[in-house]
């Protein structure tokens, strides 16, 4: 018990004498603490964004008004089995009319329709809208000739409402890799920011520790302040952070959110809730000052 | 290792102890090469006895401060065995080490005093490490301090005090648990000598307690008439293993006294290194 005091009065000791070197090591967990807490939503939602773009994408495949139902159902089957596809859904021709109904504007064209000029389709998506040219080759085939040969004879021919479908996928997929190498960029600079600060606060006192070893201090007896010390900084560090994160949150954020489209953004629900983003960020900045001090001072405790 | 501390009814522990009892130091063939390949000690074999004061001399670089530090086992030998006590330390695993540390006392040239701690916490930290009550490192800090003349500079810092004083802590650091054996590498090295006759007195004082103490010096012409052990070191190899000039048993009055006239350092030496050396270090 008395020893638990020990370590406490000396990691707060050692906090208060190495007043500028702690308060870097504070200031450096608080910036990045900050940015992280800016930037996951916003790549979170930019993710998000990208995905639900490109899980829109589909390509349609137009049946023959005489296909039976058995020879559609085969047919569904067949598609279904392609590599790559992830969800086939049978468009009957009265759905087609009712969809391209919803999107007109002058409604009345519909009306004047005395027959259904749509045919049925199979609308198909795939895993990764990318592979979406690919299922089309397969469904569609091609004979020696170069003629085509669908998969089944209930094909017609494919049909793509959105002309560039290929260009949205790759953009977004690119977009993907890039954001996800940056975050991944960033949390491993912000790690080695938060790190390289308190080694060079321990790095100053490597005399200290010298001495330490050198009256009999075990391995831990040393390391024990140090992680204290480093707990409290990221403590400190990661409130403070938070706190700036929540003004930022109330002030800016909130406000547009109440806005709806205007910043649609800001309240997508897959962005993650603020109290499990500060939580995070909190355990984080603790665990990464702590494990910063354990990691410098394995090297001046090699005995 | 077994507990080396001394007894607590401590018997006047005599030098001439020497060769009875199991020595505290014994080196066998220890050689040393860094890295790079200069060897800094070539079969080296030593034997210090319990209650020994030896000096251990040489010219820079002829492998003084290596011995040191592996007796402390701040250094791994590349050859030979290093005993304590017995105990062969090479064989010892990391996790015993500080406890090794814990039984022998050692000051610096450069003292090594943590610097933002007062003298009384320096001194108290060497208790703390080895998790000794608030009763006792109440009780043994002070009386320590008092031994080594600084009891009225308690709540000082390091860079308040002259180097003598500053020793003078780390004399006081390295005896507050009262080890069987005592390391000095060059304690009087940065210490002008009516200073350093002041430390020497001390770590003879100590030497009376019963501690065995290894003196690190360059100073061969001091140790030649001192009466005592020297051991001379040349490029990595013990040359000289003697009692020079007949050894005696005396007070630390008449050591210091007779030291301050091996360094020519007059009458009135005496006074001023009795108590502190910082009257004159200043």
């Amino acid at each position: 018990m008395s020893r638990i005091v020990f370590f406490f009065s000396e990691a707060f000791r050692a906090l208060r004498r190495n007043g500028a070197p702690t308060l870097a090591a504070v200031i450096t967990t608080v910036v990045t603490v900050v940015l992280l807490g800016v930037l996951i939503p916003v790549f979170q939602t930019a993710q998000a964004k990208s995905d639900e773009v490109a899980s829109q994408l589909n390509v349609h495949f137009a049946l023959y008004d005489d296909a039976t139902n058995a020879e559609i159902a085969q047919a569904k089957a067949q598609i279904e089995a392609i590599p790559g596809v992830a969800d086939v859904t049978f468009v009957s021709k009265q759905e087609a009319l009712a969809t391209l109904k919803s999107e007109l504007s002058d409604k009345t064209i519909v009306d004047e329709l005395h027959t259904n000029p749509l045919p049925a389709s199979f609308e198909v998506k795939a895993t990764n809208a990318a592979d979406l040219p690919q299922i089309e080759r397969e469904v569609m085939g091609t004979t020696a000739a170069g003629k085509k040969d669908p998969i089944s004879p209930a094909i017609s021919n494919p049909f793509s409402r959105q002309q560039s479908t290929q260009q949205i996928a790759k953009v977004t997929s690119a977009l993907k890799i890039v954001l996800t190498v940056i975050m991944a960029l960033l949390i491993v600079a912000s790690l080695m920011l938060i790190g390289n600060t308190i080694r060079l606060s321990i790095f100053t006192r490597r005399r200290e520790v010298e001495v330490m070893r050198l009256v009999g201090a075990t391995r831990w007896f040393i390391r024990w302040p140090f992680l204290i010390e480093g707990v409290v900084v990221g403590f400190i560090g990661g409130l403070v952070a938070i706190l700036i994160l929540w003004i930022g949150k109330i002030t800016i954020v909130d406000p547009l959110s109440d806005h709806g489209d205007s910043f649609a953004l800001a309240q997508h629900n897959s962005t993650i809730a603020f109290p499990v983003l500060i939580a995070i960020l909190f355990g984080a900045a603790i665990l990464v000052s702590t494990i910063g001090s354990g990691v410098t001072l394995r090297r001046f405790l090699r005995v | 290792m077994a507990r080396l501390r001394r007894n607590k009814n401590r018997a006047p522990e005599p030098v001439r102890s020497r060769g009875r009892r199991a020595p505290i130091i014994e080196l066998n063939d220890v050689t040393k090469v860094y890295p790079g390949g200069h060897m800094a000690l070539d079969r080296v074999s030593l034997s210090i006895g319990r209650g020994e004061f030896v000096f251990l001399v040489g010219p820079t670089g002829c492998g003084k401060s290596t011995l040191i530090k592996t007796l402390i086992r701040e250094l791994d030998v590349t050859d030979g065995t290093v005993r304590i006590a017995g105990r062969d330390i090479g064989q010892m695993p990391d996790k015993k080490i500080p406890q090794l540390r814990r039984n022998i006392g050692t000051v610096f040239q450069d003292f090594k005093l943590l610097p933002n701690r007062t003298v009384y916490d320096n001194v108290a930290y060497a208790l703390q490490v080895i998790g000794a009550s608030r009763a006792e490192i109440r009780e043994q800090v002070p009386a320590t301090l008092r031994l080594v003349g600084l009891s009225t500079k308690l709540h000082n810092f390091p860079d308040q005090l002259s180097g003598g004083e500053q020793q003078r802590v780390a004399v006081a650091r390295a005896f507050v648990n009262h080890p069987p054996l005592m390391l000095a590498d060059e304690p009087s090295g940065n210490l002008d000598p009516v200073t350093s006759i002041g430390i020497m007195q001390l770590l003879y004082r100590i030497n009376k307690t019963g501690t065995t103490v290894v003196v690190v010096t360059h100073d061969r012409e001091m140790v030649d008439n001192m009466r005592r052990r020297v051991v001379e070191l040349y490029e990595g190899r013990v040359v000289r293993d003697e009692v020079s000039g007949g050894y005696t048993e005396e007070s630390t009055t008449e050591f210091g006294m007779r030291m301050q006239a091996e360094m020519g350092v007059g009458a009135n030496g005496e006074r001023k290194t009795n108590g502190h050396g910082h009257s004159l270090a200043r």
